[in-house]
């Protein structure tokens, strides 16, 4: 079985269900369906050190998962495996293999440029390009190809409009993105993530660095985006985690200590950690 | 008045009087040059060739052969600097190969001009057969202008937040489409300062075109890379320590001075002026 704990058997909880696709149906903690993203085995070193153990984890699709647990945990390390951003750092190592819809994402023939097409991200802190509104979210298009002004126009108001962007931004698009707030600029981000039209999109703690105002429209986004996509949130805040996600994992050293269902991992953690964590005993 | 407040004033005043000796050197030179330049300066003297040995008429060719020569040294330059800085900072990897190009880059803007001066004779003159030429003055000059491109363009690059690096790799692109789209645009700023000033050393520089670029007089004006040219600094040069009409000289030599300044501020301001378009548009 594809267990977590494997390393530790002290950290196996009581009820032994810290397994892929082993939570109990009536609980709501399976999968469902067939997996869009899954991690099988992954542990990742940065030189010697092991930043990640034994890491499975499955994501289902159109479903949002997030990824909570104190800082340091590896839940960004991990995020950053699923679109590989972590191959730009130099020094590291992975283990185990990731599947997109079945496909080893972490073999040499797969293309990281195709994968991140697939599998889109928004960061922690909001990254817009030094250009325009406009070339922000059109640049995904054109290194796509696209060279179309009319097709570029249209898939730009399109993509601003799904980011609930357009209305504020549509009489500046010849302006600079750096003038835009936080909170729109995270999501004129979304825009120009969602313009690659992804299959899956990764949040890196998408609001870290914004207002409680902001962060409540990031927020209501995810949950219109989660239609479309399947969606993938890091975040340390946990009422966010438990308003807008559909399951949960828990992080903790490096190690996958609970996944279930958003509900019962805040209702009923069947882990001591998780339980302390979430009731805020630490992190 | 306590003494933390005496200290503090004291260092404010050092610091103001530094930067008041400062202005005082600059508006002196400038004053300089200008009273003694502005009575040589006509509408001949920037339009028409020297003649009656170079005591009288202007001093066009010699304009004309310094823009030459300073737009052939940024076009040798910029895209070999660039390329270089792209390079170090973009693919090499990091550790002490880079670093020792980094510090051989910076001993290459310490060596002495006549030495380029030297090398372009040998390399350029002699070596590649271009002759006494604007195309062996260029390329001299090009090489004295590429460690301050280089090093101006590595100090832009590596001020690029890693972050937008990330967002366009994240969006698909690949790493040259990244560096080409968004790193060296939002780097260009930073490179045009190291075009202002490569453009002023280039233009100013008197040694490294003495042995592959300029004449002393021409008769004509140059009709092609391979023609020599007269240059401003060359010209400034021959006319104070050459000839028989000192005071003629001195006279067209305080006005060619006064051009060159006005030139090579012009092509400073052009730059500028492109750099701060270029921040407006992107940096909010």
């Amino acid at each position: 079985m594809l267990s977590t704990a494997d390393e530790n058997p002290a950290a196996r909880p009581p009820s032994g269900t810290v397994t892929l696709n082993a939570g109990s149906t009536a609980e709501g903690d399976a999968v469902g369906a067939e997996p869009k993203i899954s991690a099988r085995g992954v542990s990742f070193y940065y030189g010697a050190k092991r930043a990640l153990k034994e890491i499975n984890l499955d994501f289902a699709p159109r479903v949002v998962t997030a990824i909570i647990g104190p800082s340091g945990c590896g839940k960004s390390t991990f995020i950053r495996l699923l679109n590989r951003m972590n191959e730009l750092v130099p020094g590291t190592r992975l283990e185990g293999e990731i599947l997109l819809d079945g496909a080893d994402i972490t073999a040499p023939s797969c293309d990281a440029a195709d994968l991140r097409k697939r599998v889109g991200m928004v960061f922690q802190k909001p990254n817009p390009f030094p250009k325009t509104i406009f070339e922000n979210v059109a640049y995904g298009l054109e290194v796509n190809g696209v060279r179309d002004r009319l097709a570029l126009e249209e898939k730009v108001e399109d993509s601003l409009r799904r980011a609930a962007l357009w209305d504020e931004v549509k009489d500046r698009l010849r302006e600079s993105a750096l003038g835009l707030s936080g909170g729109q600029q995270q999501r004129l981000c979304i825009a120009r993530c969602l313009a690659v039209e992804p299959e899956v999109i990764l949040f890196d703690e998408p609001c870290a660095s914004l207002d409680p105002i902001s962060t409540a429209r990031i927020e209501e986004l995810i949950l219109e985006l989660k239609r479309r996509y399947t969606i993938v949130i890091v975040t340390h805040n946990m009422q966010q985690a438990a308003r807008i996600s559909d399951r949960t994992a828990f992080f903790l050293m490096g190690e996958l200590i609970e996944i279930g269902s958003t509900g019962r991992i805040f209702r009923a953690p069947r882990d001591k950690r998780t339980e302390d964590y979430i009731t805020g005993r630490f992190g | 008045m306590n003494r933390r407040d005496i200290f503090q004033k004291t260092g404010f005043t050092l610091l103001a009087l530094c930067m008041a000796a400062n202005i005082v050197f600059l508006g002196t030179i400038l004053w300089f040059i200008v009273s003694r330049g502005l009575p040589a300066i006509s509408w001949e003297f920037l339009t028409a060739a020297p003649r009656d040995a170079m005591t009288a008429g202007g001093i066009a060719p010699a304009i004309l052969g310094t823009l030459y020569l300073t737009l052939g040294a940024v076009i040798v330059a910029l895209p070999l600097g660039v390329a270089c800085a792209v390079y170090l900072t973009e693919y090499s990897p990091k550790g002490w190969t880079v670093n020792a190009i980094r510090i051989s880059v910076n001993n290459l803007a310490g060596v002495p001009s006549v030495v380029f001066g030297l090398f372009g004779l040998a390399v350029f003159v002699k070596g590649a057969g271009f002759g006494v030429s604007i195309l062996s003055g260029s390329l001299t000059l090009g090489m004295l202008a590429l460690p301050l491109i280089i090093s101006a363009s590595q100090e832009a690059l590596i001020a690029v937040p890693q972050s937008i690096r990330e967002a366009s790799l994240a969006l698909g692109a690949s790493r040259w489409e990244t560096i080409r789209k968004v790193v060296l645009p939002a780097a260009l700023p930073g490179i045009l300062t190291g075009v202002i000033l490569s453009v002023g050393r280039a233009a100013g520089e008197t040694a490294p075109i003495l042995f592959t670029a300029a004449a002393f007089y021409l008769k004509g004006y140059p009709d092609s890379v391979f023609s020599e040219v007269m240059a401003l600094p060359y010209h400034i040069y021959a006319l104070m320590t050459e000839g028989t009409h000192p005071e003629a000289q001195t006279r067209i030599a305080y006005g060619s001075s006064l051009v060159l300044l006005a030139l090579v501020l012009a092509m400073s301001m052009l730059a500028i002026y492109i750099r701060q378009r270029q921040r407006r548009t992107y940096h909010a």
